[in-house]
């Protein structure tokens, strides 16, 4: 069976220990963390866990009977193959010659992003969209030299019904 | 009312029902051992903490009620993690209470402090480190309700000194409610309509119960399934006892030590229907060859033990005693007549694996192992609480004991921990003190824990210690002997104490036997003796246990001899 990616959104207690909890139950039984995103929700005594890890099908049914398990864990709702809109957000610093900075400008343009900081020789870029547009904008920064990235993770919600 | 933690922790224990702690005393648990001085609750004090757990273990899987422990922060909370870890694996119902250094000092590498909450993160069901008075009352109580309900399971309440000796305005908590904790006891109907059509229409099937039978207390429901449907019953080591193993339908344990019959059976049947088993790799030996021909209906109240190891055709969540009181309500309004016809020929199939090769050793004029259990079955007449150490003794005692009922084989079977038998026979014999309670233990395993011997005579608890003693570490001497090539590394052991005058020195008593002429006799005398009592009894050195299937082989290919 092949690996796949599978997004988990996971409501929790907002106690001390619950993620160590949750990232412990992945390293001990050998399951992977590919990203993690961890806040508060609404309800200040809930947080929400957007985790994304790989695995084949019977696997990720154990992970989420696993998480289920937790005396913590609320709720674990498997986003894959659902109806649901994902984003990712990443701070960009790439480098900014003289003769370069026309062509970031018009990148950022193009992906609808923002200078959030700008010095002699760099540009600082938020983006924001799902893995396809990170993927894309990074394909075409790279050329031009970047010098550190930060990206959140996958975060995840189901689309209502319309 | 004004009370201290240590005072509300009292109260809150006597309304759980609480009667017994095993525990030993330190620095930052003084306040709560001061508190418990004026109850009733009874203190047994051991002599390590290992042995606190174990003891606890062993006390609940007697009675069946929730095991408590308490001991101090540091050396005294890390001590107990092997039997945390051990109740864990066997889903045995346990709070455990560790002392931690006071608030403020947590996490400045104070004396005596360690994380036992992050070190038993992975090893209990749940945990809790007490931050304020305020939440005690509320932790024990879910503690309590954690560790007993659901696939039951150790839980850890950390307290720090300051908590147990803060007094606070004390208000009872209310209904205890965790919206995130919700077992599911009632199982779906429509599985257990598939599954009551496999079991009518399969021609081979066999019954797999386990651990979960025995901690659901559905061991009359699985009976009357196996004789109503005429399903012969096999058990994994935690489920011995669970169907009597003097009926017959049984076909005797199954796996890496199963007997020929039952491993034979998962071979060849057509329907495994199994009730509170996780299907361990000790059951399987290896999973793609195992049961080739079966469908399997798998009951159990956790979720995560289904489909984990091996596929299965009807998944049932649910409690064991309440599906399996279901299932036979649903099999009663269904047409069996024929089926004892229909199962002629399987259980003549199985008669004849049962007769040509049967569980048997070669006696000689050496005392063998397993004479020593077949001899203990029969003068007990089954009616002992057994428990075991870890390796051949336990194997032994799981093959030529025939276990009648639930609750009287206590064995370390996930974890196997040596060291184990002693402390939960002191457990046990707290809980049953009628009973006649008996551990089957090794020379090596016995030296584990035989500090507990001053508890046992401490509190004048009449367990009995069977040694089989081969001077040999002799569980991995026959895995030496067998794919190492004879060579020992390791396993000797031939500098163990005199039992007989260690028994002694405890102010126990101490027995031994060398011939075979003599075990009848010094079995008559350690069992009928009112007091702790170690037989000492000097064993082939190299006798292995039999059947036998090599690690990772399928589990029908066996060694027999």
């Amino acid at each position: 069976m092949t690996e796949q990616k599978h997004i988990l959104s996971i409501l929790v207690d907002n106690q001390p220990g619950v993620l160590s909890r949750i990232a412990g139950l992945f390293s001990g039984r050998g399951y992977n963390i590919e990203s993690l995103s961890v806040a508060e929700t609404m309800d200040p005594l809930v947080s929400r866990i957007t985790l994304v890890t790989m695995a084949d099908t019977p696997v990720v049914e154990q992970i989420v009977k696993q998480l289920h398990k937790l005396i913590n864990v609320i709720k674990v709702y498997e986003l894959t193959g659902a109806n649901y809109v994902q984003r990712e957000m990443a701070l960009i610093k790439v480098q900014a010659k003289p003769e370069h900075r026309a062509e970031i400008l018009r990148i950022v343009d193009i992906f609808r992003c923002k200078v959030v900081d700008v010095g002699q020789g760099h540009y600082t870029l938020e983006v924001t969209g799902d893995e396809g547009k990170m993927d894309a904008i990074l394909n075409l920064l790279k050329p031009i030299g970047i010098k550190e990235i930060a990206k959140t993770g996958i975060i995840a919600l189901f689309r209502e019904q319309k | 009312m004004k009370l201290t933690g240590a005072q509300i922790l009292m109260k809150v224990l006597k309304e759980e029902g609480v009667d017994t702690i095993f525990g030993f005393p330190g620095g930052v648990v003084i306040d709560i051992y001061d508190e418990l001085a004026k109850t009733d609750i009874r203190h047994i004090l051991v002599r390590h903490e290992q042995g606190a757990v174990h003891a606890a273990d062993g006390y609940a899987r007697a009675s069946g009620k929730v095991g408590v422990c308490l001991v101090t922060s540091g050396p005294g909370a890390t001590n107990t993690v092997t039997g945390i870890a051990c109740a864990y694996m066997d889903s045995i119902p346990m709070v455990i209470f560790t002392g931690q250094v006071p608030t403020q000092l947590i996490g400045n590498d104070a004396f005596q402090e360690v994380d036992i909450v992050g070190i038993t993160r992975p090893c209990t069901k749940h945990n809790y480190l007490v931050k304020r008075t305020e939440d005690l009352a509320r932790i024990v109580k879910e503690a309590f309700i954690i560790a007993a309900s659901g696939r039951p399971g150790p839980v850890l309440i950390d307290l720090p000194k300051d908590v147990s000796n803060t007094k606070i305005t004390y208000k009872a908590p209310k209904r205890i409610e965790m919206k995130s904790y919700n077992p599911t006891y009632k199982p779906n109907m429509k599985q257990l309509h598939r599954a009551v059509k496999l079991i009518k229409n399969s021609k081979k099937p066999i019954v797999f119960a386990g651990g979960g039978v025995v901690l659901s207390r559905g061991s009359k429901e699985l009976t009357e399934l196996a004789h109503k449907t005429r399903i012969p019953v096999t058990c994994s080591l935690m489920g011995l006892g669970v169907f009597p193993g003097t009926d017959p339908l049984w076909l005797g344990m199954i796996g890496m030590h199963g007997t020929y019959r039952a491993n034979m059976c998962s071979g060849e049947c057509d329907l495994i229907v199994a009730v509170g088993v996780r299907f361990d790799d000790r059951v399987t030996g290896k999973t793609d060859t195992f049961a080739p021909n079966a469908k399997v209906v798998h009951i159990d109240i956790d979720p995560t033990s289904i489909r984990k190891n091996i596929p299965v055709a009807v998944p049932v969540v649910g409690d064991c005693k309440i599906t399996l009181g279901l299932l036979n309500r649903l099999l009663d309004k269904e047409d069996l007549g024929d089926l004892k016809k229909k199962r002629k020929k399987w259980l003549d199939q199985i008669d004849q694996w049962k007769s040509t090769t049967p569980l048997a050793y070669k006696q000689k004029n050496i005392i063998k192992p397993q004479y020593v259990v077949e001899k203990l079955y029969e003068l007990t007449k089954g009616e002992a609480i057994i428990t075991t150490e870890v390796g051949q003794n336990q194997m032994w005692a799981a093959q030529y004991y025939h276990f009648k009922k639930p609750n009287h084989f206590i064995t370390s079977g996930g974890l196997g921990v040596m060291g184990f038998g002693l402390p939960a026979a002191i457990g046990a014999q707290i809980a049953c003190p009628k009973k006649l309670v008996v551990d089957i233990a090794g020379d090596g395993s016995i030296q584990m824990n035989i500090q507990e011997m001053a508890t046992a005579e401490q509190y004048g608890l009449p367990v009995k210690i069977v040694i089989l003693n081969n001077q040999y570490l002799g569980m991995v001497r026959q895995w030496q002997e067998l794919f190492y090539g004879k060579r020992y590394s390791g396993t000797v052991m031939e500098h163990a104490p005199d039992f007989v005058k260690l028994a002694e020195a405890y102010g126990a008593v101490g027995l031994r036997a060398t011939k075979p002429e003599e075990v009848e006799p010094v079995l008559i005398e350690g069992l009928s003796s009112s007091k702790t009592v170690i037989m000492d009894f000097a064993v082939e050195r190299e006798e292995c246990v039999y059947p036998m299937v090599p690690a990772g082989a399928p589990i029908t290919e066996m060694l027999l001899a």
